[in-house]
């Protein structure tokens, strides 16, 4: 692989950019591999990535059925912080969160992290005690985040309307080194880390089945023939079900789509992430100056990777009172992904019933802050045959044990 | 998405409030045991493709439906009064 730097441009530049070379290689699949991810993106990707690189395990394929980072990673609002309530989340989305800011480096690959700062507004007095508690929580778990008061907002983000009829702005909880980063880089450079390390990132090929014999697996089917494995991670978001199914077991997951929207660019007029989640709707200023607006998920199971109409008037209405700058903005884009909701909106990083398989799955509306993190703990589960301690409240049994990891709260929006 | 009401009518999906899959009708007795319950709260097939779910038509007659539905494409396969569908399944 050759190394992105200032130099290696000013050199590419005097011979008119011939010399670069592809960014992963497309291989052929082989007859088997030591472990076979289901799903290049981030979370699948990042998971190759940290067993190459924390656990020296490289025979991995990682098989994704559209082209990488086509899914939820490609998709989402790249909002990325660690503000949450209970301490299992608190730790790994802080581990993540800490991991993105040397992430550029790490893969030499410009992610462009922007850690400019995500403001959570409290919009009624019952958010404002969620919110005021859940930065005592954080205090505690290491994490720096503060309740500010609505003139704070106001200096924050001055094209709030913070005296809104109907939802006046109460204050906010402030967390100054959250932000955003670019979604697509995150999953080439993974993908470009992993390829440099001999692994095989095989676009284009579905995994249809999955072989077992009796509660080992053994392989996958595919649309490019049966692979080999006695490792299995399974990584496919709002496909988990589907993928769950042909192992023969059920999940606690839901699949709905949630949708996002972007305006046509205008000039620089917020540098901070806000969130509302009262109202269901939070907004970021893109690099190019687009509006970037998300809310609420449908409110019904389905795979249709488009959203509703619905759902965006709801967002805009909502948006439109406590952001009036953006009544007269055209919106440019729409589109939606399929995320996979558990019931305590927390995620499942976890053996499960067939030995050898694992799953990555549940992160729902907020998992691209999770990437490296998630991607972290899922190799070290994978490596060992057993989840460490950044995984192990995650597991599938918290269910039926009864031990769920609420953040419904911390979740209640879509980010 | 429009669902046909068996007394309403065709009506638009923002008259009805979604209540889950078909299966929550049939909850495990008092003496079940940990499996089933498990099953029953938390462990969903979430198909992608034909699948049954119950709908209330909140904004309209207020009854609770039961509605085959295609999660990929939104089409609605066939509509029946839970109460009823309940009764010939009983
Ligand atoms: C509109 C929207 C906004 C969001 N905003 C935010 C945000 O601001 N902040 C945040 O933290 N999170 C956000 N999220 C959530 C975040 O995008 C996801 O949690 C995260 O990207 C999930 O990554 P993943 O790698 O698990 O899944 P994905 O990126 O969806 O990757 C799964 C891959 O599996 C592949 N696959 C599926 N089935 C098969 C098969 N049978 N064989 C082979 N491959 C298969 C898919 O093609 C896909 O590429 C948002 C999501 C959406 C949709
Ligand atoms: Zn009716």
């Amino acid at each position: 692989m050759k190394r992105y730097s200032a130099f290696a441009i000013a050199r590419e530049a005097l011979r008119h950019h011939t010399g670069w070379d592809r960014a992963w290689g497309s291989p052929e699949p082989k007859k088997s591999y030591d472990v076979i991810i289901v799903g290049a993106g981030g979370h699948g990707l990042a998971t190759a990535y940290y067993l190459g690189r924390n656990h020296g395990i490289t025979n991995v394929a990682v098989l994704e059925k559209g082209w990488l980072g086509g899914g939820n990673t490609g998709r989402n609002t790249t909002i990325i912080r660690s503000n949450y309530l209970r301490d299992p989340s608190a730790a790994i989305y802080e581990k993540s969160r800490s991991l993105y800011e040397t992430l550029s480096q790490d893969l030499n690959y410009n992610i462009m992290f922007s850690p400019r700062g995500v403001l959570m507004l409290g919009q009624t007095q019952h958010e404002v005690r969620a919110y005021k508690r859940t930065a005592h929580a954080n205090a505690l778990q290491g994490i720096e985040t503060s309740w500010v008061g609505p003139e704070r907002v106001k200096e924050l983000c001055p094209i709030i309307n913070i005296d809104g009829p109907r939802y006046p702005v109460l204050g906010g909880l402030w967390q100054a080194r959250a932000g955003t980063a670019r979604h697509d880089a995150v999953a080439w450079g993974y993908a470009r880390a992993c390829s440099d390390m001999g692994m095989d990132i095989i676009q284009k090929c579905e995994v249809t089945g999955i072989r077992r014999e009796g509660d080992k697996v053994t392989g996958v089917d595919t649309n490019r023939g049966t692979i080999g494995t006695k490792k299995l991670c399974i990584v496919v978001a709002g496909h988990s079900g589907v993928l769950a199914d042909m192992a023969g077991f059920r999940l606690p997951v839901e699949s709905v789509a949630l949708q996002a929207l972007v305006s046509e660019p205008i000039k620089p007029a917020m540098d901070i992430v806000v969130m509302a989640n009262t109202v269901h709707g939070y907004m970021s200023q893109s690099d190019k100056g687009e509006m970037v607006i998300g809310g609420g998920a449908d409110g019904f199971n389905n795979y249709t990777q488009r959203g509703s109409f619905q759902h965006i008037e709801e967002t805009i209405r909502a948006l439109v009172e406590t952001f009036p700058i953006i009544s007269r903005l055209k919106m440019l884009r729409q589109w939606g992904g399929i995320v996979d909701m558990t019931g305590d909106r927390s995620p499942i990083i976890s053996r499960t019933p067939v030995e050898g398989i694992f799953i990555n799955c549940g992160w729902g509306t907020g998992g691209f802050k999770a990437i490296p993190g998630s991607g972290w703990a899922t190799a070290e589960m994978v490596a060992r045959g057993a989840p460490g301690d950044l995984a192990a409240p995650f597991s599938l049994d918290r269910f039926r044990e009864g031990r769920m990891i609420d953040e419904s709260v911390a979740a209640a929006v879509a980010h | 998405m429009r669902i046909t009401c068996p007394l309403c009518g065709d009506r638009d999906l923002r008259e009805f409030t979604y209540g889950g899959a078909a299966v929550y009708m049939d909850r495990p007795g008092a003496d079940a045991d940990l499996d089933a319950l498990d099953a029953y709260l938390h462990l969903r097939d979430n198909p992608a493709g034909p699948t049954e779910e119950l709908w209330s038509h909140d904004m309209g007659c207020r009854a609770w439906l039961k509605v085959r539905r295609d999660t990929v494409t939104h089409e609605i396969l066939g509509t029946a009064l839970a109460a009823e569908a309940k009764r010939g399944a009983g």
